[in-house]
């Protein structure tokens, strides 16, 4: 029996060196949060804010976020790519309520005073700024030493790879490509190899649970054939498939690699574990699984990267998609999915990408479950904040793996976690 | 106009949510012709022209599908949902076919839990007439919610 603790401790005990019982304070705690906001959100890290695709023209903009910060991307008139926080330099006013527009001929304004910024996020316009002449006199104005060049929107620093673009708040943030690490990387190239992206549309949802498990969720390749059934049932997932598992130096991004086998055959008894398992369910309509190789997959079959903190890069068969990681307190966070497809696909795959997505996303066969599952965690962990995990299963390391039944990558990420963290 | 009867199109809405609101599942797919369209989508793509769908089923086997789907292999919270849907506004009909478009509100009731607002949209629909009366050939549910509330999983 647990329970002798107390309940609600002030410090998180956790013994050194250990890194697969992770403390539910770690996702209660809303100190820890803010501090997971500063050391991964807004420092040292790049984060996802969205593909060049959805903002093709010059003036073309989109509002989104970093962590629980919102900013603005935008093409600028010679085509280059400005990320700026949506944050008036005047009096704070998060002025951009639009979700996307084209800005190319007014630029950015605040309306509460009217201050007018280029799409650099340069501050080119101040209302009576050397104050209202009246009768000889000059009334008000800025003081003479206001220089509208030291008023620009905060500028992140950017960085764009293969169609997807990536910033940071951290001018002294490593190169993109140092941060992805060599092996993360030749993945994301292998899905981003510079073909245009078509943007598909997106899902939104919000689920009530910490954004860490949502990491945690595609670094466990435990659950796909226990908790989505769907993909046992129809021959998607088998836990004997050819599979890798890789992470970055600092175990913080990671890759699971899968290649479905040949035939779906009925999978034996030991290798599905699931009890409601049917081996003689036949769906009624097959184009949900109409699956056709591409030749950029080299391979494998399905690819799930984690990208820490911001975004999970997902190729299941000739569904892929970016899901978007933003922070809301340390007990939701809203998960955005842009679906999109190649500029070389003809009508056929561009309806194969769209109906696979049926799969995925808030409401997909499996996927749906997993924003539940996660919204169940987290109320475990706020009953009793004083437990932890159990993620042993393949051992208590995190190294790399050449088969699925093992939880290393969630103690990959917890080791970096501890390390950024200093716990 | 001509066609159906009004009332006999409001009947169909009024029996489309009492199954649903019975989680009869069932019965779902059979308010769809043979070679159907039931799309799922928010209103964002739908109004930019983003063909992506939350979910697009196009045949009747497809709902079927995903009956088995929520009775079998989706894991889930479960919940009671109750539809609320507005009287519907007819904008063609012949004596087969009406093209109408009616308001929804799905409330969602989880157990030991308040209910809140779950869904919040219209239904813009395509009505047959089939010698098993009316049917729907295309539903679009367009969703208003900017967010949706973790996930969806029963019909809307
Ligand atoms: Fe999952």
């Amino acid at each position: 029996m647990d329970g002798a603790e107390a309940v609600f401790p002030d410090e998180m005990t956790w013994p050194a060196g250990d890194v697969g019982r992770v403390p539910f304070l770690a996702y209660t705690n809303p100190e820890f949060h803010k501090a997971e906001l500063e050391r991964f959100f807004y420092r040292d890290h790049w984060c996802y804010v969205g593909l060049e695709a959805e903002i093709p023209e010059p003036g073309d903009f989109i509002r989104t976020a970093v962590g629980e910060r919102s900013v603005i991307v935008v093409r600028d008139d010679e085509g280059a790519i400005n990320v700026v926080e949506n944050v008036c330099a005047h009096r704070g006013v998060q002025f951009c309520r639009e979700r996307h527009g084209n800005r190319l001929d007014q630029g950015f304004t605040c309306p509460y005073h009217q201050w007018k910024y280029t799409l650099q996020g340069d501050l080119r316009g101040v209302p009576f700024l050397r104050g209202l002449k009246r009768d000889g006199q000059v009334q008000g104005g800025m003081p003479p030493d206001f220089k509208t060049s030291d008023h620009g929107l905060n500028k992140l620093k950017v960085a764009t790879r293969g169609g997807v673009i990536f910033a940071s708040f951290d001018p002294d943030v490593e190169s993109l490509e140092d941060f992805l690490g060599p092996e993360m990387l030749g993945y994301f190239d292998r899905l981003f190899d510079g073909r245009m992206l078509k943007i598909l549309g997106y899902n939104r949802q919000r689920i009530p649970g910490n954004w860490k498990l949502m990491q945690e969720n595609i670094k466990d390749p435990y659950h796909p054939g226990l908790l989505h059934t769907w993909f046992v049932t129809f021959g998607l997932w088998r836990a004997d498939n050819k599979s890798e598992l890789k992470m970055d130096a600092h175990h913080r991004h990671a890759a699971m690699i899968s290649t479905r086998g040949q035939a779906a055959a009925a999978a034996p008894a030991e290798v599905t574990q699931v009890s409601s398992f049917k081996a003689s369910m036949q769906l009624n309509d097959a184009r949900f699984l109409d699956i056709v190789p591409e030749p950029w997959w080299k391979g494998p079959t399905a690819v799930m990267m984690t990208l820490f903190p911001s975004v999970i890069l997902q190729q299941q068969v000739n569904s892929v998609s970016t899901r978007h990681i933003q922070p809301r307190g340390h007990g939701a966070f809203d998960f955005v999915w842009t679906h999109f497809g190649f500029e070389d696909d003809d009508e056929a795959m561009t309806q194969r990408r769209l109906r696979q997505a049926n799969l995925f996303g808030p409401a997909g066969f499996v996927s749906a479950d997993d924003g539940e599952v996660i919204e169940l965690s987290q109320m475990g962990f706020e009953q009793k904040p004083f437990h932890r995990t159990v993620a042993e299963l393949g051992g208590r390391d995190a190294a790399d793996s050449d088969h699925m039944i093992t939880e290393t990558l969630i103690r990959g990420m917890y080791g970096y976690w501890r390390k950024v963290m200093g716990l | 106009m001509g066609g159906p009867d009004y009332a006999e199109l409001c009947q169909l809405y009024a029996r489309y949510a009492a199954a649903l609101d019975a989680a009869r599942w069932d019965e779902w797919p059979e308010f769809f012709v043979e070679d159907c369209l039931y799309k799922l989508i928010p209103r964002e793509n739908h109004e930019r022209g983003f063909p992506l769908a939350t979910l697009m089923f196009e045949s009747k086997g497809m709902l079927q599908d995903r009956v088995y789907g929520i009775r079998e292999t989706l894991f889930h919270d479960p919940y009671y949902q109750r539809h609320v849907i507005g009287a519907p506004l007819i904008h063609a009909a012949t004596a087969e076919r009406i093209t109408c478009e009616a308001n929804y509100a799905v409330l969602r009731t989880k157990l030991s839990e308040l209910p809140t607002v779950f869904s919040l949209g219209r239904y813009i629909d395509e009505v047959v007439v089939t010698d098993g009366g009316l049917k729907f050939a295309s539903k679009l549910v367009v969703y208003d919610n900017e967010l949706i509330a973790n996930s969806i999983i029963y019909p809307i």
